[in-house]
């Protein structure tokens, strides 16, 4: 089984040269740290920045320059600034390569669920939304199951959409799966976790097509 | 053109009860501090405030939750911030909660003079409900309509007696689509400049959105999540 890293580290070998990603809050941020060397992406931040760097040193943070979570960080040289409608132009003109974000629930058609429990406070979809509705390719980054051991890819999302037939892959801890019209194909298995485990904890339409090799972590 | 009023509380000269307002920032950065704390001070409530996020309950936009002075509140993201919980929760406070990029785009097609747009952004969720669809190259998207403001209150870096401005960093967000949307803009900078002294090839908002402009003060410019790395050590 994968942790928190483990995901970010498998995501990173999605990475293609010259692409411009977007990450979302939680285990995506991390992927920042495991970019293969030489490797040219920028990130993009849709409160509007664009060659996004890492945190400041201490005492070298600027309350003027922040990421979407409202952390402080830089700007790498080579980056631009920009207003909030150009930077959802960027998004919504599919101009982004690579969307990765967290989520509660995919059905395996490939709807998501990230922002809204019934019961529980609102805080709001943000820019999710407009990001799973205009990206080309949707990667989601998230435990297999529920801090209640249930199932988090299902045939059908039980929670409020935040959009439909949009994922593209998903890398959890235990798998890598790619989202086809039959449903969740099983790509790679994380070390140490089986076919029959993976099975186990998924509860959408599962394609095991042949072995399945184990990831590759560094 | 001399658009310069002499404070926050001579700029928001005509805001009464009931009012529509747009709310620059992003979280809290790039908000307009100065414009807050002077609609603090006017008292007036009932207000609409259309602003990407509502402040923590201490600064930002809470300031004006805690003093009951917002009926409404159109943001996207609005996390942070426990008495506006407490008001939501107990009915006292509506909200209405808008993807991200539909907000942002619906301030500028308000300044733009585009009355409504069609967007693929939340087709198949709540945020679609009662909503026109149509497909557009095979993918459908839902109508969305454009937003304007009584008053905008936006914060840039510099500006000028014409209104021109410029933002320093992320702090400019919202603020130009913003500034466009409102029948009356005010914007507060941290450094009014001699005309001239802006280059025109570097202004971001034009001095046409902009109605009203004061040099702000005492800018606290609170960071709510301080994230840093730590310094390599020298070997």
């Amino acid at each position: 089984m994968l942790d928190r890293n483990g995901i970010a580290q498998r995501i990173a070998q999605e990475l293609q040269e010259g692409w411009y990603v977007n990450l979302g809050i939680g285990i995506p941020t991390l992927i920042a740290n495991y970019i293969p060397d030489g490797l040219n992406v920028e990130f993009q931040s849709e409160n509007g920045i664009l060659g996004m760097g890492p945190f400041p040193f201490e005492d070298e943070e600027d309350a003027d320059l922040i990421n979407a979570g409202k952390q402080t960080i830089t700007a790498l040289a080579g980056a631009s600034i920009f207003d909030s409608a150009t930077s959802f132009a960027m998004i919504r003109g599919q101009h982004i390569n690579l969307t990765v974000l967290g989520a509660m629930e995919v059905s395996d058609t490939g709807d998501i669920a990230n922002w809204k429990i019934p019961g529980k406070m609102v805080k709001g979809m943000g820019g999710a939304m407009d990001l799973v509705a205009s990206a080309d390719n949707i990667i989601v980054a998230m435990s297999h199951t529920n801090r209640k051991g249930a199932s988090k890819l299902l045939k059908q999302c039980s929670l409020p959409l935040t959009g439909v037939k949009c994922v593209k892959k998903i890398v959890t801890n235990m798998a890598v799966l790619d989202v086809t019209p039959e449903g969740f194909k099983l790509i790679e298995r994380a070390p140490g976790v089986t076919v029959e485990d993976i099975k186990a904890a998924t509860e959408g339409r599962l394609i095991v097509d042949g072995d399945i090799p184990e990831m590759r972590i560094a | 053109m001399n658009k310069i009023v002499a404070d926050s509380m001579e700029a928001l000269a005509g805001i009464t009860n009931d009012m529509t307002l747009m709310v620059g920032g992003f979280g809290l950065c790039g908000i307009p501090e100065n414009a807050i704390a002077a609609l603090v001070k006017l008292g007036v409530t009932g207000l609409t405030c259309i602003s990407n996020n509502a402040g923590v309950d201490d600064f930002g936009l809470g300031l004006l939750l805690q003093n009951k002075q917002i009926k409404k509140m159109i943001s996207s993201y609005v996390g942070e911030n426990a008495e506006f919980e407490r008001q939501m929760l107990g009915g006292e406070l509506e909200v209405d909660l808008i993807p991200q990029g539909s907000l942002a785009e619906r301030c500028r097609a308000g300044g733009a003079g585009i009355p409504a747009f069609y967007t693929p952004a939340g087709y198949g969720t709540e945020v679609a409900e009662g909503k026109e669809v149509k497909d557009f190259n095979g993918k459908p998207h839902i109508l969305e309509s454009a937003l304007t403001a009584d008053y905008a209150l936006i914060k840039a870096w510099k500006g000028d007696r014409h209104g021109n401005l410029i933002y320093k960093g992320t702090a400019r967000n919202f603020n130009p689509v913003m500034a466009m949307a409102g029948k009356i803009t005010i914007a507060e900078v941290e450094e009014l400049v001699e005309p001239g002294e802006l280059d025109p090839n570097f202004i971001h908002t034009p001095g046409i959105f902009v109605q009203r402009i004061f040099e702000g003060s005492h800018y606290e410019k609170r960071i709510e999540q301080r994230t840093v790395r730590q310094q390599q050590s020298l070997s």
